[in-house]
């Protein structure tokens, strides 16, 4: 069964209609197996060799490679909930009730959501503080470093912005505690804090710019930077390996 | 004789007018190419595979957290209705810990936004690339002011009574002491002894930071009383 299997998949890449698809052929010699890395489009900006200590699981416990498929997981997962959702009072925490009991695996739906959000804070955070003690920092990688300080501030703000969506008490405390802390600001506060809600209280208005700033202008700027970031760590030479990597743990 | 091109590079060839930083020769290593002896392999299969895998792993993981562990709703959002405590989301509540304990201009405003410049100046300060040692030179001098602005800070800290934070900067600060007395080369101690400056500074801020966010979430009430999380409290 598993030979079988096996020599079907082989004939199969060996078509025409695969060759098109793919832009190559198997990839069995290294020379293919280039083509494979920057042949494809998604995979273009890795380097075609990596050093082996930088594929150790010490040298980044994968954090940047996880912290960008949580930020997948979200899109997708955010998309089919926007199916559901109306950013309107109150009918946001009804549509919280339906994804609970009238839509088919809601719940799984809101969960998976939830958990990625999490998540993604708790692993960019570790990213950050991982990089900090491997020196991943310094030169050339300065502005690489800021870039990152950049994404952890738009995770953060994501994050923030998604918990108000519920509309439910846990939500709206959050955000009143959380907003009242801009009146604090010199000078300015009441102002910004009247801007970022669209009034003097966590309101319609606030639920509205809140979702806008959620789904469409955040996760665009997140998608940017990232883009930045990984691209900059290619054409900086990779991760960050020191000599504690020479001594063969791990 | 060559005309004088009009358009310039951005960089100049002449390293003694310009010079530009090519290398770091750091202690026990010399100036020679190390990068391409350096062993390599094929992102396809070697990295492609490890990243799929470890995907995977992530992603069955999360599905039975996400099939167990239900997203809370709570009652419509009512603004008569304050709960008590109101609490920010969780990697806020370090922040709302230190409301507790300063001014909301200090703790909303000012510290945070420290926070963020030095995180953003961290590659540009000064950078210790050879990461030497704190102790390494001056070590009575350096003793002398980091203790110095240790106990200030601790003497601040006691008189806002933020013990939240006195507790992991005392910890930290115990640790500092006590890599400058030992005389440790190996060891737990001995690598404490190797840390530069930089590596104190943060692992400080991460305790702080962590000891705030996990009080914050788990053992604060009513009027942000101390509570114990397996207590039973009015919420």
């Amino acid at each position: 069964m598993a030979t079988s299997f096996h020599t079907a998949l082989e004939s199969l890449r060996t078509t025409r209609v695969w060759k098109s698809i793919f832009r190559r052929v198997p990839a069995i010699t290294n020379r293919t197996r280039s083509l494979a890395v920057f042949g494809n489009l998604f995979l273009h900006w890795l380097p075609v060799k990596v050093r082996e200590k930088s594929l150790r699981v010490r040298a980044a416990y994968y954090l940047g490679s996880l912290s960008l498929l949580l930020f997948i997981i979200l899109v997708v997962t955010g998309v089919l909930l926007m199916f559901y959702y109306h950013p309107a009072t109150p009918e946001a925490y009804h549509d919280m009730k339906d994804l609970r009991f009238v839509v088919s695996n809601g719940v799984f739906l809101r969960n998976m959501h939830r958990v990625s959000a999490h998540l993604m804070v708790l692993l960019v955070f570790w990213h950050m503080f991982h990089v900090f003690y491997r020196g991943g920092y310094k030169p050339p990688h300065e502005f690489n470093w800021v870039v990152g300080v950049i994404l952890l501030l738009l995770t953060l703000f994501l994050s923030y912005t998604g918990y108000l969506l519920p509309w439910d008490q846990l939500a709206f405390w959050a955000v009143t505690v959380g907003t009242n802390i801009i009146s604090a600001m010199p000078v300015t506060g009441n102002k910004v804090r009247f801007v970022a809600l669209g009034g003097h209280i966590v309101g319609e208005n606030a639920l509205l710019r809140f979702y806008v700033l959620h789904v469409v202008i955040l996760p665009l700027l997140a998608f940017l930077f990232i883009g930045v970031h990984f691209w900059r760590v290619r054409k900086e030479g990779g991760l960050t390996v020191g000599s504690k990597d020479d001594d063969g743990k791990n | 004789m060559m005309e004088k091109t009009k358009i310039e590079s951005g960089f100049s060839s002449d390293a003694k007018k310009e010079p530009r930083r090519i290398v770091f020769i750091t202690r026990n290593t010399s100036a020679k190419v190390k990068d391409e002896r350096e062993p390599k392999v094929m992102s396809y299969p070697h990295l492609l595979v490890r990243e799929a895998i470890v995907f995977e792993v992530l992603i069955i993981a999360m599905v039975l957290v996400a099939l167990i562990w239900d997203a809370p709703l709570e009652q419509l959002a009512n603004p008569l209705v304050t709960p008590n405590p109101a609490k920010a989301p969780w990697y806020f509540l370090g922040l709302q810990e230190l409301l507790h304990f300063f001014p909301p201009f200090v703790a909303g405003v000012l510290i945070p936004t420290l926070v963020v410049i030095a995180l953003i100046v961290i590659p540009y300060f000064n950078v210790n690339v050879e990461g030497k040692p704190l102790w390494s030179e001056h070590a009575s001098k350096r003793f002398g002011i980091v203790l110095g602005v240790v106990v200030a800070l601790l003497i601040l800290l006691v008189v806002v009574d933020a013990w939240t934070i006195i507790v992991p900067t005392a910890l930290v600060a115990g640790l500092l002491v006590a890599s400058y007395l030992s005389k440790a080369i190996t060891g737990k101690m001995g690598a404490l002894r190797a840390k530069p400056f930089s590596w104190w500074i943060m692992t400080w801020f991460i305790a702080t930071a962590l000891c705030l966010t996990v009080v914050g979430t788990f053992f604060r009430g009513p009027g942000w009383s101390w509570v114990w999380p397996w207590g039973t409290h009015a919420g």
